[in-house]
């Protein structure tokens, strides 16, 4: 198209919004997450940069494509897969990519552990992902500059090269600990300069770990009593001095242990119970955890006790 | 002569572009695509060499594309067919299946006649090309 | 007669007694899985009840002669004799669907002399009808497994061919009568090398006098042998081994064999039997089996007497044809576009449900027989692909004997049409077109760059068939608003 001749063309930007469907799926993400305030900005302005280079190109002003790698740096817990998951649909809306499939992977689908298996191994991942993005959680561990012969090396340059070469058919999320990942990009020049989004998840507050936990209880059908919900929040601000603190992904476990604990008391009580019984969770089930006598949080040995 | 097997062997060849919306079409209707090739095109030639498994749980075709120019840069002057296979219960059997790449010269078939008694005639198909051992026969 | 009066005379007293008081009509028999069941479509005379009809057609095709027999008694009766359990009027008809459940034990197994013996034996002379028309059948698993079906089936047959994912393309040879033998193999030739897969000897090429069988069995194979070495793919001629007696078939059969052929052909004239025996000899002899329906038109024709088409596709799937001419819809020859579709279905699915707008009276569970390719034959050509792959579907023979060879730049570049034509339908319909209206567009623009099938279009631009049909279901969608 010639530009010249399009430069009087109005374009409805308002019709082009609300076809790109965008909006429903900032929604989804709004409601499905709490906080995150900076990171759904971020995605508020990529999904808007995206929109205009889409209606630059149809008016024949741009041809290069923008580039859409990015990375996710938070800890875990932060929201990251989810919003990777939101993310593959906003560019399958926007159509940078052709259908919109979320492919995760970590460090054992791409790296192999005898030679000659990295490159059928990533080839595979790489495939699957065509056409959707391609989610990397921990990227950093395909870095192992104490091992000259690591494998992960010959991962890392084939996703480079599709990086570069197939922009049109994959995009790559790279995502892992902030400190990590600094140090990760900064050994790998090239997977930075590929990179045109860094979105850096924050730690939830307390206020929005308990209402992370409030949202999480109100899907499954319990809640706290004003005495639980105090405990929780006593709770909280405990767990999250601890080490191997994650976020929601804390939340989600502790919320585990005290439904069993409930449960536990239910049965110990015995007698007759109504439906309200069975969906309120007490203090004395949240009071029962380590945490408050000191002690660690047992949450990542998968023993539901702590 | 232009060896005709396949589904689309009467068209001009096809595009990329074109062989990618077949392949896609396959991954739609859920059939893992596979890349075979070989030098010797005879008709009853059933097993051609398989370039790699056949791709399971793709979406997209890029996926395909990749592995065919894979495929085409590594024998640039063999056949080089794409088989979309069809698992369902009844079918289990390949559901399409179309050349995307053949060699620059293709000599034919040579249909040698023996004669025998009362007018009958044993007939056997060589193609020229498979005479020389397999990776000499085209260029 | 049948239908006289009763009075209070006993079920074994001796006399006449109406059909369905001796047990042939019961409305509360529940048939069992193992039962085949009948579809008729029965006009009774002037004054007799439908029930009564309906019943007498079930004594007639069963256990029941005309009189009350004492003999009877000496068998468990109720058990051999047919049901007729539900009586059904076709609106706006003198006419009635009677249903009608026979046991398994009435037939021999893996015998269609046997099964149609007994169900169209006797039963389409009764006089207490106007007239008759076997509409369906169900056949149970139970006995579907005494039969072993097509020797090769559809998937088998392409596996074969080595031919995926579109329709296979043939030709009837014209004249049908009058080539010499190395003239007829002269178009065998060109229609092969021309991109057809298929070629055809017709249903009344058999060994006369102007091109005896041996002749052209040589003949057609050096055209088959010459123009799989020009193309590179597998080619066939439908060798008709269709004569006087199975010593003579079996002949033919084996010389075809010798020669290579990949397929041969009989004529449903041949018989029942004599179309079981060739599917034997066509599975041990690794040899594909093309039926023609020779003579069908006499009985499947007319709405109200004889047999419906779907009925004798059920019988020949279980005798064993991997090829029967089934219908083109488009086509010269008659056939309803539903009751065609219908008999696709019955010729190629496994578990085919009933479908009243396709004529389909009864689920049929083929229990994985394999299918039969249906042929779609007379009158077809390739400006009308767009609608044959919408009707037919891919798992089919097209036939254009016609539209190949009266191609005016000769019968190469007729048969170079057709192949043209049917990839470029497939390519689009896998595109995501929608072929059948943009057919006749994705033709024309295939045709832009092939001159033969350019020169096709134009000739029969405008040649279509559409006339009423005398058989459609009785049951028609209309429209909803």
């Amino acid at each position: 198209m010639n530009p010249v001749q399009t430069l009087d063309q109005v374009i409805d930007l308002d019709a082009a919004y609300r076809e790109s469907n965008v909006q429903a799926i900032l929604d989804e993400l709004d409601r499905e997450l709490v906080g995150l305030t900076p990171v759904k900005r971020r995605i508020r302005e990529i999904a808007a940069l995206l929109l205009i280079a889409r209606l630059r190109e149809r008016a024949g002003l741009s041809t290069e494509r923008p580039s859409l790698h990015m990375s996710f740096t938070g800890r875990p817990g932060t929201g990251k897969t989810t919003v990777a998951l939101r993310m593959s649909k906003i560019l399958h809306h926007l159509g940078y990519v052709r259908r919109g499939h979320l492919v995760v992977a970590t460090r054992d689908d791409l790296v192999g552990q005898y030679v000659g298996h990295t490159a059928p191994k990533t080839k595979e991942v790489l495939k699957k992902a065509m056409g959707g993005v391609l989610f990397i959680d921990e990227a950093y561990y395909l870095y192992r500059p104490e091992n000259e012969r690591d494998y992960g090396q010959e991962a890392i340059e084939m996703l480079l090269q599709v990086m570069e070469n197939q922009r049109d058919d994959l995009v790559v999320i790279l995502a892992g600990y902030k400190d990590r990942m600094d140090t990760f990009f900064q050994a790998n020049p090239g997977f930075h300069s590929r990179i045109a989004h860094h979105l850096a998840f924050p730690d939830y507050t307390l206020d929005e770990l308990m209402a992370i936990a409030e949202l999480m209880l109100q899907q499954q059908n319990y809640h706290f009593d004003t005495e639980a919900r105090l405990a929780f929040a006593a709770y909280l601000a405990l767990r999250v001095q601890q080490p191997h603190f994650a976020n929601a992904r804390s939340v989600r476990n502790a919320l585990d242990r005290v439904k069993l604990r409930q449960a536990n008391r239910l049965i110990a009580r015995g007698g007759q119970i109504d439906a309200g019984e069975l969906m309120r969770l007490d203090a004395a089930d949240i009071r029962a955890s380590r945490v408050f006598r000191g002690g660690l949080d047992t949450e990542d040995t998968g023993t539901p006790q702590g | 002569m232009r060896l005709t097997q396949g589904t689309f062997s009467y068209l001009p060849d096809l595009t990329d572009e074109q062989i990618q919306a077949q392949v896609q079409y396959c991954l739609d209707n859920d059939w893992p695509v596979a890349v075979e090739y070989t030098d010797d095109p005879h008709p009853r030639n059933i097993y051609w060499t398989m370039w790699g498994l056949p791709m399971f749980d793709l979406l997209d075709a890029a996926g395909v594309m990749h592995e065919i120019n894979a495929c085409r840069h590594a024998f640039p002057n063999h056949y080089i067919r794409v088989t979309g296979y069809d698992r369902r219960l009844g079918r289990q059997t390949t559901a399409l299946s179309f050349i995307v790449n053949r060699p620059a010269e293709e000599p034919g078939f040579y249909l040698e006649r023996q004669e025998g008694a009362d007018r009958q005639v044993r007939y056997t198909l060589r193609a020229y090309a498979a005479v020389r051992p397999s990776g000499q026969r085209y260029g | 007669m049948a239908h006289a009066k009763n009075g209070n005379k006993g079920r074994w007293s001796a006399g006449v007694t109406p059909y369905a008081e001796m047990g042939y009509y019961n409305a509360d028999y529940i048939p069992k899985d193992t039962d085949i069941l009948c579809a008729f479509r029965i006009v009774p005379q002037e004054g007799i009840e439908p029930i009564e009809a309906a019943a007498a057609v079930a004594g007639e095709s069963s256990t029941a002669t005309w009189t009350v027999v004492w003999t009877d008694r000496l068998t468990a009766h109720e058990h051999y004799q047919a049901k007729c359990y539900r009586v059904d009027p076709v609106s706006g008809t003198n006419q009635y669907i009677a249903y009608i459940a026979y046991d398994l034990d009435l037939f021999e197994e893996g015998s269609i002399a046997n099964l149609t013996s007994s169900i169209i034996g006797n039963v389409f002379g009764f006089k207490a009808l106007k007239s008759l028309r076997l509409e369906d059948m169900r056949i149970p698993p139970h006995y579907t497994k005494t039969f072993q079906g097509p020797p090769h089936g559809i998937i088998m047959e392409r596996e074969y061919l080595n031919k995926y994912g579109r329709p296979l393309l043939g030709a009837t040879v014209k004249p049908k009568l009058g080539l010499s033998a190395r003239n007829y193999g002269r178009v065998v030739y060109e229609a092969l090398l021309g991109g057809l897969d298929f070629t055809k000897d017709d249903e009344n090429i058999n060994s006369q006098p102007f091109m005896r069988w041996r002749d052209r069995f040589l003949f057609c194979m050096e055209a088959v042998n010459k123009a799989q070495a020009v193309t590179g793919e597998i080619k066939g001629h439908y060798l008709n081994v269709t004569a006087g007696t199975m010593e003579e078939m079996y002949e033919r059969a084996d010389f075809a064999k010798e020669l290579g052929s990949v397929i041969i052909m009989i004529d449903l004239t041949i018989g029942y039997t004599a179309i079981q025996s060739m599917s034997k000899w066509a599975r041990k002899n690794g040899v594909i089996l093309h039926l023609h329906r020779a003579g069908h038109g006499t009985y499947t024709r007319q709405k109200t007497h004889g047999v419906s088409f779907r009925v004798i596709a059920k019988w020949m799937r279980l005798a064993g044809v991997d090829h029967i001419h089934a219908g083109t819809i488009v086509g010269k020859l008659e056939g309803d576009p539903h009751n065609v579709q219908g008999y696709y279905a019955t010729l190629r699915g496994d578990k085919v449900d009933a479908n009243p707008l396709l004529g389909l009276y009864f689920d049929q569970d083929w229990a994985s027989m394999p299918g039969t390719m249906p042929v779609a034959s007379g009158g077809i050509h390739a400006g009308q692909m767009h609608q044959l792959l919408h009707y037919l579907g891919e798992d089919v023979v097209l036939q254009f004997g016609g539209g190949t060879i009266g191609h005016p730049d000769g019968i190469a570049e007729g048969a170079a049409a057709n192949r043209i034509a049917v990839e470029a339908m497939i390519q689009a319909r896998n595109e995501g077109r929608d072929t059948l209206s943009e057919g006749p567009e994705i033709l024309a623009r295939a045709a832009r760059w092939s001159p033969s099938l350019h020169k096709a279009l134009e000739v029969w631009k405008d040649v279509t068939f559409n006339f009423e049909s005398t058989d459609t279901p009785d049951v028609v969608v209309t429209p909803t608003y």
